[in-house]
């Protein structure tokens, strides 16, 4: 029997470390690519022969770059806050309330997730023009805001179905208002699933490319995924693979960290011990 | 402290269903009033609608003499202990305890103070510092409950407080619910689905069916005068006999013989419009062995012999089940009754449940002569359900006139 255990044990190893070898694979290699020379860029070898960080150099000299990441964080913070707010207000209200159109509402948002954003491009290019929101902030804020809703409306109110209710009815015997019940118990309670929410609503954020690339035009609101692609070498012929490849590093550790920064909040179990014995 | 008044309240939901109709009850100052019934009565609804968690439809609620049909549940000043406990996971107990003094905005040392003393009550002050999920369930049970006394509301409601914990400790605790309260002397409305808990809890019991109130008394009132087949079926363990009874010639054709009745029953029997089947009621500790009784009270009973089928020694006394012969009494109340307590009572003869004296020499398998009282019989229209043989508000026995 122990016998067989190990040897399973081995075999699902085995298998863990094939998958994460195979998700990660590209990943090194862009690493890689990153710290090579611009002779050694094409020479198939997955060690660097000739360790350079002139690629970083060079991507944190251009301003455009920088630009591109302040544009970034900045704006995926604002839509992932508001998105995660609003989200958890709707939530909340789906999984509590009984209204007139709630199905309605729950099917409506799951159908702007199913859209496909590129039939979506060029009515919000001429809507955003007329509004001049083209090329600023709020207009790529919006647009993430409105597909990250539906994400975070379903993931929220999966997670507040499971706060039993009695809290809240607790809550207001106790003396608390509605906004009071829901601050101090139901909002600590549902915290593992905001931060889950926000992390999902940021990354898709984050990487989006299609509305940044339509609905900017300048570094105003150019966000990194863009940026990356407007990347020119020194002159026209020469190909900036090393940059970009930094720059596209660069890009994956505020994700890095956004996530192991959230992911100590996410703890299970958090309502146990509130009801039952 | 206050009194509530609950005055021709009804809950509709919107989907048409009426969860409680016109309940009127008065709730003394300092009184303890369960609300007993088997699940889907209204007795939970009608609860959560004094708490506030719950509208009410029509009625008239009053707390300490002010209507508070349309007060949030925290202008009420009520506190409530669910079954659940519902305590706060994230917040230890003190937290949990310190929760509604610190929503009332008290002064931190007033909070400490208090929660100390309802710790000190309840012997919390050891587990003050841990977390909900480290308790177990009689602490939850009891953090719950400490969190309801520690701002002295004016009346604690309580919903089935102590159907999740086991057996042994729902005893121990319903005498520290008692105690407290006696302690107290606040209002208390509490409600359970255990009629053992109502009898043994309340100063008044109020029972509740489909909505509606059936009877409020005193337990032993209820116990020994149900007004209806329905209360006299919820409240006993081991419940009420119930028989089928034909009138026939002046008495009362049983699977146990020929009941005779008393002038009063037959003057409510002579009406056109009477049952002439009726549904006979006997208690199982109103039979005793009949070669255990004195001559002087052979002679308010009568007598039967019957096959045992099973004998269930308890040390004070022994049950034993009767197999008896004829049709099984059948009402809408019994079915109920039945459906709530799970069991199938569709088998083919009665079986009569005797609470016999512990001397008893009954044998299982053999045949046994048993007496019992006839001026503890009662007899139910099963139309109705109305007790016939209540007698201003007295159950007096069939023979009685």
């Amino acid at each position: 029997m122990a016998d067989t255990t190990t040897k399973a044990k081995l075999r699902w190893g085995l298998l863990d470390v094939i998958v994460v070898v195979f998700a990660l694979i590209p990943v090194l290699w862009i690493a890689s690519l990153s710290f090579k020379t611009p002779a050694t860029l094409t020479d198939g070898k997955f060690i660097p022969r000739e360790w350079t960080l002139d690629n970083y150099r060079t991507i944190f000299q251009t301003d455009q770059f920088v630009r591109a990441l302040v544009n970034s964080i900045g704006i995926a913070l604002i839509a992932t806050l508001v998105a995660v707010v609003l989200g958890a207000m709707a939530a909340y209200a789906i999984s509590r309330l009984d209204f007139p159109g709630k199905r309605l509402l729950v099917g409506v948002s799951l159908l702007i997730a199913m859209f496909p954003q590129v039939s979506l491009v060029s009515p919000l290019f001429e809507i955003e023009r007329q509004l001049g929101l083209f090329d600023t902030w709020p207009g790529l804020i919006l647009p993430y805001i409105t597909f990250a809703l539906p994400l975070a409306i379903y993931t929220l109110s999966a997670f507040f179905k499971q706060i039993p209710w009695d809290l809240e009815k607790a809550a207001k015997m106790d003396g608390a208002t509605q906004g009071q019940a829901f601050r101090r118990v139901i909002a600590p309670l549902a915290a593992p699933g905001l931060f889950t929410t926000a992390i999902l609503v940021f990354i898709f954020c984050w990487n989006d490319f299609l509305f940044a690339i339509t609905l900017t035009s300048t570094e105003r609101a150019r966000t990194v995924p863009v940026a990356l692609s407007f990347f020119t070498g020194e002159s026209q012929f020469e190909d900036p693979t090393g940059a970009i490849c930094a720059a596209a590093v660069v890009i994956t550790i505020p994700i890095i960290l956004f996530v192991l920064f959230f992911q100590r909040r996410i703890v299970s179990g958090l309502t146990s011990g509130a009801v039952k014995g | 402290m206050a009194d509530i008044v609950l005055d021709k309240v009804s809950k509709k939901f919107p989907d048409g269903t009426v969860a409680v109709q016109d309940v009127d009850l008065e709730i003394a100052d300092g009184e303890f009033v369960i609300l007993v019934g088997p699940s889907g009565c209204g007795k939970s609804t009608t609860l959560n609608m004094i708490a506030g968690l719950e509208d009410i439809s029509s009625g008239e609620l009053r707390i300490g003499g002010e209507r508070v049909n349309d007060k949030a549940p925290r202008d009420r000043d009520i506190a409530m202990v669910f079954q659940s406990y519902a305590l706060y996971p994230n917040m230890t107990v003190r937290e949990n305890m310190a929760f509604p003094l610190r929503l009332a905005k008290l002064d931190r040392e007033t909070i400490n103070q208090k929660v100390e003393e309802a710790a000190k009550v309840l012997e919390l002050t050891p587990l003050l510092d841990r977390k909900p999920a480290n308790l177990s369930g009689g602490q939850r049970q009891r953090v719950a409950m400490g969190r309801a006394i520690v701002r002295q509301p004016k009346a604690f409601l309580m919903d089935e407080p102590l159907s999740n914990l086991d057996a042994k400790l729902r005893v121990q605790m319903r005498t520290v619910v008692s105690r407290l309260q006696k302690q107290l002397g606040t209002t208390t409305v509490y409600v359970t689905h255990d009629q053992t808990e109502a009898m043994t809890l309340g100063d008044r019991v109020v029972i509740m069916r489909g909505g509606a109130v059936q009877q409020v008394g005193p337990p032993q009132e209820l116990y020994d005068h149900p007004r209806n087949l329905f209360v006299a079926g919820f409240i006993g363990s081991p419940a009420m006999n119930f028989l089928h009874a034909a009138v026939q010639d002046g008495s009362l054709r049983t699977a146990l013989g020929d009941v005779p009745i008393g002038d009063r029953v037959r003057r409510q029997l002579e009406g056109a419009d009477a049952p002439r089947e009726l549904i006979l009621g006997i208690r199982p500790e109103h039979f005793e062995d009949a070669a255990l009784i004195d001559d002087d009270t052979r002679r308010r009973g009568m007598e039967f012999e019957a096959p045992v089928e099973i004998v269930e020694s308890m040390g004070s006394d022994k049950y034993v089940y009767f197999g008896v012969e004829g049709e099984r009494a059948s009402a809408a109340e019994l079915e109920e009754l039945a459906a709530d307590a799970g069991a199938d009572f569709t088998g083919g003869g009665a079986s009569l449940v005797t609470r016999l004296s512990a001397e008893s020499a009954v044998r299982e398998g053999g045949n046994h002569r048993v007496w019992f009282n006839l001026e503890k019989i009662h007899l139910f229209d099963p139309n109705t359900g109305r007790n016939l043989t209540l007698h201003e508000g007295r159950a007096a026995g069939a023979v009685a006139d």
